[in-house]
């Protein structure tokens, strides 16, 4: 298991970096960052890129901050990054709930958040997460940059609309309103696996009725999205068990459910239910 | 006889074997390294079945760095690879060839070998070379029809039959007949560290060396030196420190030869070192068996008779342990209980997956599974406890020893001693079964799914027939022991030294143990069948006391004394009860006896001793588990809340270390209950060839673990009173946990399959309208 | 294929060697700097065998290349001891029973070492969720979490 060769590029700047990716984008040039899953992928030879594009030291890919309402997270930020108070808000907190769920400690110190955007694994909780917020990623290139809307970036299990030519540099999304109220539960074999199906969850709750839902379902699908059977079946609804078991019926109900050796598609829609119902619950705690 | 005990019997000293591994020093076989050496590759079949039509590897061969491309047809010299215990009739023409001949049969099978200056430029060769394989049709399941594992040679390779009784005319009169269709899953021990072999051929000396060689290097020595044609003195095996082993290291396997010849024929060393992906196909799998049993009984639950037919999934060859496992599946079955007559009939056959062999409670794990599955269908149908059918047909300790006419590895069953009834009793009482029981009533009763299960068994340790070892004492007083036995990471230096230290009267730390080396001695078994503490340890408690009696008589005349009335205490000779006084250290004495010592006068030079310890029969320790378990509702996953095992041990060197070897086992038992399973699609590709994809227990999914090590019962068969520890922890998982999700579901006799996946949960309890 | 030419701080002591991109960071320090404490037991990120402290972090060397650690400062189990004296997780390993092959033990070590220098209050949640970071075959776990709790106090006493 020992990765077939390549030449390495250790840019130190942006502009360098896409200078350099764009010259070796037609022979197979890829970036890395954490590296937690392009490496392995090269060690069993299912990935054989021929240029790696190292970003880890373009410190300008640091930034993680609130700016005019919206979150930015740039390509060197990563997953361990976001403990609690890190981000401030009620998307601070969400994304402290998600964190300690992927993979496992040694991986979260590595492993980066816009690398699992462009990896985009259909277990990534990032990518859920993505999803759930709206989120915008900035690809550059030598061509300038382009800001796609999460709904238009993922193409397939393990596949996004980027250009070879293009880096992920940053994601936005816009930060979540004061008090709104947010869960998340993902369930695998082991925790830290991929996970079978996971629901991340988000709604404020004004009268006594909830406003503002939003269900994204990751893991269940070839890539995530937001479930709107799930999110009307919340919308101006009582935060009570019954909209709950609602919501949870309409998002199993939605998804077009993967199947594998193990699992086939009944098992795992019973698991975005009990996902979704799960973190619907876990948002009014 | 018996050496005054020093107390180190018993006593969970501090391993001698930590400190080079807690500091980066351990010497594994990837860590050694010899000046030129040649990395090979495996090039594998990727068709589970097929003619092999055509091998290019003029790329490969082209490659800068690449010494030299091997197929079969560059081997011709080298025959398949033997069995450990000599020649199998039947089986000798389902044996396995290094590399493929005309035919492959499981994917991951050694179709050639690259030889280059890298590791990676190997890699870089392998994807070089092209196969072409016609495929032909796979068999996938055991069950399934036969077909040929070549023209005229049935994929049924055997047909095993053992038992006593005329099982027929019980059944037909029984009371009642109950009968459960179940199976396990295939699974392994996949240690840590992958399988690595250095071969070294030392020209200077004629000697070929094979470095890397792991639980039973001395048998080892014996295959390859007639596979090479070579005289005993002419091939060594040296034991490295292993990372794991657990019945999946240490056997033969294709690359140890191919190492071997390709060392002789470049005059080098050749290293291989497997990686997971290769691991996880081509490493002995185990445990994949589907048993139709049944039970007849009597009003009360006595078990009348047992008809077990099973059908052993041996994948695409037999290994070098041939039939062991379906043998001992047949032998062991009955376990702890009186069985009145008993028919077992297997089918050893062989399909298209990796090839299977031993895995840690071979035969144990899964007849602890079946047959206690068959206890609780038993108890379910007659509607008694548990408890109570285990108890009445449990054999009781009056009864021992107790024997009964079948076979387990090539020894006549007869358990040694035991009181199975009071262990289980102990067990009871540690988890408050009365008072547990009313809790998980309470629970359910809030819609939880919650039960306990419980499984007993009865191990087999100690495998003969014989162990050699030698014991000496240097000028300076420090001691070698030098075994045959072998060192797979359980703490054998650190019993074999307590065993010498307690005989000799030394302390241990002062102590070093040799193992695993052919060029130091020349005889050995090794460490498997929990065989290394119970014949190892005995043959140096043998070897100790006789140095001991050299000692005490030289020292009884150099201090005019009668050696009755010496003692060593602290590697120095002294007079019993007197801690002043005339004394001698056994360095001084050890001094007095070098070859041209003036005092030694005749004596045979030498402080020194060779120790034998021989046996006729295996011994058995036994134990049972007990679980609580949780389910979930909806996700299906099984949480293993509670866990107690009790183990009767015969007698503990070190209690500590027992029981980490119950921690571990344990810890593997419930991967192959809940988690573990080597997958294959419907044409044969493996599907569980990586980490994500073999789910091995983490720290998150192993609880905490209450162990009960009792000693009630030691053995009668050795001076010691032991019995083996390294395979209880494992045996009766699978069945415990089962019996518990049974309990959990209010149904007995759900689960018929490990592991219990949520998946397959999900389809139980959809059944049972439970989800 | 050109040699990268990389300078590494590996346990207080600077090293030049030279290597292929593709080589990776356990590699690299197996076979150019001898040093064999960091073990192979995947080699795809998912065992911890092979773990190591780069920059502080607990980083799976097998998913690192040797490149990406130019002129970082690296600590491996060989480092760990001081001298003789013995560092509070590797006492507590070998005092509590937490090894037995040992194939895994350096890779647990640096692990939970790196752990615990970053947040030396964890609960004990905390820390089985570090340990369930790395796979052991032999001890069942629960003998390392013993271990890890008790360096984790001894190490908070120490400066």
């Amino acid at each position: 298991m020992k990765p077939a060769p390549f030449t390495y590029h250790r840019p130190l700047s942006i502009d360098e970096a896409a200078r350099i990716l764009s010259d070796v984008a037609e022979h197979d040039g890829r970036i890395i960052a954490g590296g937690q899953s392009l490496a392995p992928m090269m060690a069993f030879r299912v990935a054989r890129p021929h240029h790696l594009v190292d970003i880890n030291e373009i410190a300008a890919l640091d930034v993680l901050t609130i700016e005019d309402a919206a979150l930015r997270i740039g390509a060197r930020v990563r997953h361990a990054r976001f403990i609690p108070g890190a981000i401030a808000g009620p998307t601070g907190e969400l994304f402290a709930k998600v964190m300690p769920n992927i993979a496992n400690y040694s991986v979260r110190s590595r492993g980066t958040f816009c690398g699992s955007l462009a990896h985009a694994d259909p277990a990534s909780e990032w990518c859920a997460l993505a999803t759930l917020l709206d989120a915008e990623i900035i690809a550059h290139s030598v061509r300038g940059e382009r800001r796609i809307d999460v709904r238009d970036y993922f193409d397939g299990a393990m596949s996004t609309t980027l250009a070879p030519d293009e880096i992920v540099i940053e994601a936005r999304m816009p930060v979540l309103r004061e008090g709104t109220r947010t869960g998340f539960y993902e369930f695998s074999r082991r925790k830290g696996d991929f996970a079978i199906a996971m629901a991340i969850v988000a709604f404020s709750v004004e009268n006594g009725r909830i406003t503002s839902p939003r269900v994204s379902i990751g893991g269940a699908e070839p890539y995530p999205r937001r479930i709107h059977e799930a999110e009307a079946a919340l919308d101006g609804a009582a935060p009570d068990a019954a909209a709950f078991a609602a919501a949870a019926d309409a998002a199993a109900a939605a998804v077009d459910p993967m199947e594998d050796a193990m699992t086939d598609a009944a098992y795992r829609r019973d698991i975005v239910r009990a996902a979704t119902r799960r973190g619907l619950e876990q948002a009014m705690q | 006889m018996n050496a005054k005990p020093q107390g180190v019997i018993g006593q969970s000293v501090q391993r001698l074997e930590d400190r080079p591994l807690i500091i980066g020093k351990g010497m594994f076989v990837g860590d050694i390294s010899f000046a030129h050496q040649l990395h090979m590759r495996i090039v594998r079949s990727t068709s589970a079945h097929g003619l092999i039509k055509r091998i290019d590897a003029q790329a490969a061969r082209a490659l800068p760095g690449v010494h030299a491309v091997w197929t079969a047809q560059d081997i011709p010299e080298i025959g398949p690879i033997d069995f450990r215990e000599g020649k199998i009739e039947k089986l000798e023409p389902y044996r396995q060839p290094v590399l493929a001949i005309d035919r492959v049969r499981y994917v991951g099978e050694p179709v050639a070998a690259i030889f280059a200056s890298d590791a990676y430029i190997a890699e870089d060769a392998a994807d070089l070379v092209e196969i072409e394989i016609e495929d032909l049709p796979v068999i996938m399941d055991a069950r399934a029809a036969t077909g040929d594992f070549a023209p005229g040679l049935s994929s049924e390779a055997a047909i095993i039959t053992q038992g006593f009784g005329d099982t027929a005319s019980v059944f037909a009169t029984a009371y009642a007949v109950v009968e459960i269709d179940v199976t396990v899953g295939r699974h392994s021990g996949v240690p840590l560290e992958t399988r690595g072999a250095i071969g070294r051929y030392d020209a200077a000396r004629d000697v070929l060396e094979l470095h890397g060689a792991a639980k039973v290097p001395h048998k080892n020595k014996e295959t390859l030196a007639r596979l090479f044609g070579r005289p005993a003195a002419a091939l060594h095996l040296f034991e490295t420190h292993v990372g794991g082993g657990f019945g999946v290291r240490g056997e033969i396997y294709p690359e140890d030869i191919l190492v071997l010849a390709a060392a002789l024929r470049f005059g080098g060393a050749v290293k291989w070192i497997e990686d997971r992906r290769e691991h996880l196909m081509a490493a002995n799998q185990s445990r994949e068996q589907h048993h139709k049993t049944r039970a007849a009984v009597d009003e009360k639950g006595t078990l009348l008779a047992i008809e077990n037919e099973f059908w052993h999934d041996q994948g695409a060859y037999p290994r070098t342990h041939a039939m062991r496992v379906a043998e001992t599946t047949c032998g062991i079955l009955p376990g702890p209980y009186r069985v009145g007559a008993y028919k077992a009939l297997g089918h050893y056959r062989l399909t298209n997956k990796t090839p299977a062999a031993t895995y840690r409670a071979p035969g144990r794990y899964e007849t602890n599974f079946v047959r206690e599955r068959l206890l609780d269908a038993i108890a379910a149908k007659l509607k008694i406890s548990r408890i109570d059918v285990r108890k009445q047909n449990l054999i009781s300790s009056d009864e021992m020893p107790y024997a009964r006419p079948l076979c387990v590895l090539e020894d006549d069953v007869s358990y040694d001693s035991g009181d199975y009834v009071g262990l289980l009793d102990k067990s009871l009482k540690a988890i408050k079964w009365d008072e547990l029981q009313g809790e998980l009533a309470e629970r359910r009763k809030r819609g939880e799914l919650v039960g306990v299960g419980l499984a007993t068994f009865v191990e087999k340790s100690g495998l003969g027939p014989t162990d050699g070892a030698h014991v000496c004492v240097d000028t300076t007083g420090a001691i070698e022991v030098i075994t045959g036995g072998a060192s797979v990471g359980q703490g054998f230096e650190t019993v074999m030294a307590q065993v010498c230290a307690e005989a000799l009267g030394v302390d241990y730390r002062n102590i070093r143990v040799v193992h695993g080396r052919t060029d130091r001695i020349d005889f050995g078994i090794g460490a498997h069948a929990s065989r290394a503490t119970v014949m190892t340890a005995n043959a140096v408690h043998a070897a100790a006391l006789i140095v001991r009696e050299k000692a005490l008589s030289f020292a009884a005349e150099l201090l005019q004394s009668d050696a009755a009335m010496l003692d060593i205490i602290e590697g120095r000779v002294i007079r019993r009860g007197e801690s002043e006084g005339p004394s001698i250290t056994l360095g001084e004495i050890a001094n007095h006896l070098r070859p041209a010592a003036k005092l030694r006068r005749g004596r045979e030079p030498g402080l020194s001793a060779d120790g034998w310890f021989d046996t006729d029969h295996q011994v058995y320790p036994y134990g049972n588990q007990i679980a609580v378990v949780s389910i979930d509702r909806e996700t299906c996953a099984v949480n293993v809340e509670q866990y107690v095992i009790a183990y009767d041990i015969g007698r503990a060197i070190n209690p500590v270390l027992v029981r980490g070897q119950i921690l571990g086992g344990f810890a593997q038992g419930l991967g192959g209950a809940l988690y573990e399973e080597f997958l294959y699609d419907e044409r044969g590709e493996p599907l569980s060839v990586t980490f994500v994809d073999y789910l091995m227990p983490t720290a998150n999914e192993v609880p905490n673990v209450e162990v009960i090590i009792a000693e009630d019962a030691p053995s009668p068969r050795n001076p010691l009173g032991i019995k083996g520890a390294g395979e209880s922890g494992i045996a009766a998982v699978g069945a415990a946990i089962a019996s518990a999700v049974d309990d959990a579901l209010s149904s007995p006799g759900a689960v018929t399959q490990l592991p219990i996946t949520p998946q397959r949960l999900k389809k139980i309890m959809n059944r049972l309208g439970r989800a | 294929m050109t040699k990268h030419t990389i300078q590494l701080t590996i346990n207080d002591q600077t090293r030049t060697i030279s290597i292929d991109a593709r080589k990776t960071l356990l590699d690299a320090l197996r076979e150019d700097c001898n040093l064999t404490g960091a073990h192979a037991g995947c080699e795809h990120g998912v065992c911890g065998a092979c773990t190591v402290i780069v920059e502080g972090e607990p980083v799976r060397s097998c998913l690192m290349f040797a490149v990406q650690a130019q002129g970082k400062t690296i600590r491996t189990v060989e480092g760990l001891a001081q001298g003789s004296a013995l560092h509070p997780m590797q006492k507590a390993f070998t005092e509590q029973h937490a090894v037995q092959c040992g194939y895994c033990t350096p890779g647990f070590l640096m692990l939970t070492v790196a752990a615990l220098e970053k947040t030396p209050h964890m609960d004990d949640e905390a820390l089985r969720e570090v340990v369930a970071s790395n796979l052991c075959r032999c001890t069942g776990y629960e003998n390392i979490l013993a271990a890890v709790r008790i360096a984790a106090d001894d190490m908070r006493r120490r400066p």
